[in-house]
């Protein structure tokens, strides 16, 4: 059984800080068919898609039948550990730091061995559970975890290094006027966070749900208004080496195309708080938890960013919010890139339209705040990259696989 | 559809001459090139032959990137008719011998050198691991990056809980070839190894331990193949090639390797060779890890399959006691030179059929096996081969 993981001590600000190594990072391309699966927190294996025989690790032909048509084939993830070891002594730098390591090799099932990380509680010829996860250097790695789960499962140590766990954790939410922010900060407090701070942007204007946000355990108001440059670099200041994990909840959503708008003023605020607001965020906060990437129980570890899901096809209903999403969908997609060598993973959360004024012609089902809430930590937890919340996102994020030319013309129809 | 497998052909009138050794080194500045070059030196210089008579050039090396065996050829001023290259760790050895033979006995060459060197810089062990096979850097080097200590450890773990092998088990064989190490010049290892030693070592990778594992260094190690009537005109002392085998990926069912490729194959070495396990007066196993060594005494038909801790128990592996076994200290106490490594047994071997063994002779030496084994790309050794030579 793992010990319940102890919040960290206060910070020494005389000691040098832990920078930031990442495991082992190259991949072959076909090995990516995990990376894909991991992103979304899916269980599969490499396989042949004309004879559906698993294998691993990932190959270019069938071992089978030499086909080449190889894909991610979905099977049981559970199995056996055939044998394990603590790696007492490695050749990497970030293995090092973290010795001894427990690896095995588990005998799935589905008939592949796959060598894994170990849960401190899987035993040897024991049942396990295994998954694909994030590493700290963005790639899949196979992590097995004991098939009837144990007590303080997520504090193990090395469950740790793949998840975002907001347990200990000091979080930034960036804007707390909206029901989304005020939901996400409730249910991050839940989760276990130390800290909770909460954007608003000119504090002495009053807002609905003023008083529930500041009751909430671990919530501290604090000024930030994400269209403002100063704004944000001041908060940068005061909290920036503090922030682990930053929820970017900003939204200004408006309805129109762009040729029932006279001119880009509109607009142009949607790109203030959309992707300009990131940009300026990212800034202000970024290079500060990059190089906080290993910095112990609340090393910095995510960046969230709240999409809508017409980020990734556009509404023409409301083209030019649809534009300001997709800009900032861009922008977050470099921001990891930027990030994934301090072991700073961005997490993108799609929605569909959610219970809110500027949505409100719209028919169900609609996304409740509560629900994209609880998705950030499940994502935070699990330590995924991406996650579609309801069915309107999920049916939107098929289709898009399926056919993306048939979503455009399916779009608001 | 349905076909008639031929018969092995045997290798009559295939000989090894010349066995070269250049000294390990622990790390070294010179390229794998140079190390090649040197022992293709000691070839020409020990068969009293000129580079240009040699017709065949068999090269295994994991350090020569970016050059292959044609680059050599010019690098060193030979102009072979026939030349191989074979990149394969462990079993380098048998695997160059096999097909030097065939180019011989075929007349495609008349003399060919086999050879084998790596260099080893001070940050080359570090980088080959990571980038040794695309399996290994897809699925195992982001596991701990333990390198193949890490997965020998699943292996000899696996091994002793199987078949009820014990640590100390794994310690007679490296205390025996440390005994033996110490009579070896070039041997890297030059202090005296008790089993309380071996077993107090540190843990590297559970339950492999300091001990168990062998050092990297750089070194190279040669032989030349030809027929016994060239062997004879040059006046060379030579041994006979009596039969080989190889065979690879064997057993892939096998959730954890407990045996190799041996297994399959080794009735038709002894037919082939015309001797029983019994006749052979040492053995040089490919000693990665000494769990291995173990599972070569039993695949090679030594022992029963389990039972080599029996025989590890009855038997004392010192070049003058029973079973002599990696005579030269092995790479375990000698250094393992990347491909040199699997080439190590097979000079060894051949100084001790002809009596010109470096360190500890074995007496009366008249058939000898060589095993080599090799390629951990990702979770078992995929290489298995064997030779077996014998007295002129």
């Amino acid at each position: 059984m793992v010990e319940p993981l102890l919040p960290p001590k206060r910070k020494n600000p005389l000691k040098r800080t832990r920078l930031p190594v990442s495991p082992p990072d190259i991949r072959s391309r076909q090995s990516h068919l995990l990376t894909a699966a991991a992103a979304e927190g899916r269980f599969g294996m490499p396989g042949c898609l004309e004879c559906g025989a698993v294998h691993y690790p990932a190959r270019d032909a069938c071992p089978n039948c030499l086909s080449s048509r190889i894909g991610l084939i979905a099977c049981s993830d559970r199995g056996t550990l055939a044998e394990a070891t603590a790696v007492e002594v490695s050749n990497n730098v970030y293995f090092r730091e973290r010795s001894p390591w427990r690896v095995g090799l588990v005998t799935l099932d589905a008939g592949p061995g796959v060598v894994a990380h170990l849960h401190a509680d899987c035993v040897v010829r024991g049942r396990v559970k295994l998954a694909w996860t994030l590493d700290r250097s963005g790639n899949a790695v196979a992590f097995a975890t004991p098939e009837t789960p144990s007590a303080n499962m997520e504090d193990d140590r090395q469950i740790r290094e793949m998840t975002l766990d907001p347990k200990h954790r000091r979080v930034l939410i960036t804007d707390g006027r909206t029901a989304l922010g005020q939901a996400v900060a409730k249910a991050l407090s839940a989760a276990g966070a130390a800290i909770v701070f909460v954007g608003i942007a000119d504090p002495w204007k009053p807002f609905a749900g003023q008083d529930r946000l500041a009751a909430i355990a671990g919530v501290q108001i604090m000024p930030l208004d994400i269209t403002d440059t100063e704004s944000v670099r001041e908060l940068a200041d005061e909290i920036g080496g503090r922030v682990d994990i930053v929820v970017n909840t900003a939204e200004h959503i408006r309805p129109g195309g762009l040729l029932d708008r006279n001119g880009v003023n509109l607009a142009r605020e949607e790109l203030d708080s959309g992707y300009l607001g990131l940009l300026r965020l990212a800034q202000a906060f970024g290079p500060a938890m990059k190089f906080r990437g290993a910095d112990g129980v609340n090393s910095a570890c995510a960046w969230v960013n709240v999409f809508s899901i017409y980020a990734q096809m556009p509404w023409p209903a409301y083209g030019a919010y649809s534009a300001a999403q997709a800009a900032m969908l861009g922008a977050s997609m470099s921001l990891r890139g930027e990030l994934r060598s301090g072991g700073v993973r961005v997490v993108h959360i799609f929605t569909g339209p959610t219970e809110d004024e500027w949505f409100q012609p719209l028919p169900p089902p609609k996304v409740a705040h509560g629900q994209i809430a609880n998705a950030v930590v499940d994502a935070l937890r699990r330590g995924i990259e991406e996650a579609w919340v309801g069915d309107v996102a999920q049916d939107f994020r098929e289709r898009l696989q399926q056919n993306a030319k048939a979503l455009e013309r399916e779009v608001g129809q | 559809m349905a076909y008639a497998k031929l018969p092995r052909k045997g290798y009559e009138g295939v000989v090894l001459a010349a066995p070269v050794t250049i000294a390990y080194r622990r790390y070294s500045t010179q390229s794998a090139h140079g190390w090649i070059g040197r022992a293709l030196r000691g070839l020409v210089e020990a068969a009293g032959i000129t580079r240009q008579d040699i017709d065949g050039f068999s090269v295994s090396s994991f350090t020569l990137f970016p050059d292959t065996a044609i680059g050599l050829t010019q690098h060193f001023g030979l102009s072979p008719r026939w030349l191989d290259h074979i990149p394969m760790g462990g079993a380098s050895g048998v695997l160059g011998l096999r097909r030097a033979a065939r180019a011989v006995q075929a007349g495609d060459a008349s003399i060919v050198a086999c050879v084998a060197g790596d260099t080893n810089y001070v940050d080359s062990f570090r980088k080959s691991l990571s980038s040794f096979s695309r399996f290994a850097q897809d699925a195992v080097y982001p596991y701990g990056s333990g390198g193949p200590n890490a997965s020998f450890a699943l292996i000899a773990s696996n091994y002793m809980r199987t078949y009820g092998a014990e640590r100390a088990d794994f310690g007679k064989l490296a205390v025996a070839q440390r005994a033996n190490a110490l009579k070896t010049p070039h041997a890297l290892m030059k202090k005296p190894l008790s089993l309380d030693d071996y077993l107090a070592a540190r843990m590297i990778a559970d339950p492999i331990a300091l001990f168990d594992c062998v050092m990297p260094c750089a070194g190279a190690e040669a032989f030349l193949v030809m027929h016994e009537e060239t062997a004879k005109s040059l006046n060379l002392p030579y041994v006979h090639l009596l039969g080989a085998i190889e065979r690879h990926n064997a057993h892939a069912d096998d959730p954890i390797q407990h045996r190799g490729g041996w297994t399959v194959d080794i009735d038709e070495l002894y037919a082939q060779a015309g001797i029983r396990p019994d006749q052979l007066s040492f053995v040089q196993t490919y000693d990665d890890y000494p769990v291995i060594s173990l599972m070569q005494l039993e695949d090679l038909g030594l022992c029963k399959k389990g039972e080599a801790k029996d025989f590890v128990r009855a038997n004392s592996f010192t070049f003058d006691g029973t079973c002599p076994h990696n005579t030269s200290g092995g790479q375990l106490s000698v250094g393992q030179a990347g491909c040199a490594g699997g080439y190590l047994g097979m000079v060894e071997a051949i100084r001790q059929l002809t009596d010109s063994a470096l360190g500890g002779q074995v007496k009366d030496a008249r058939y000898g096996i060589v095993s080599g084994f090799g390629m951990i790309t990702y979770d078992r050794g995929l290489a298995s081969a064997a030779a077996i030579l014998g007295r002129a």
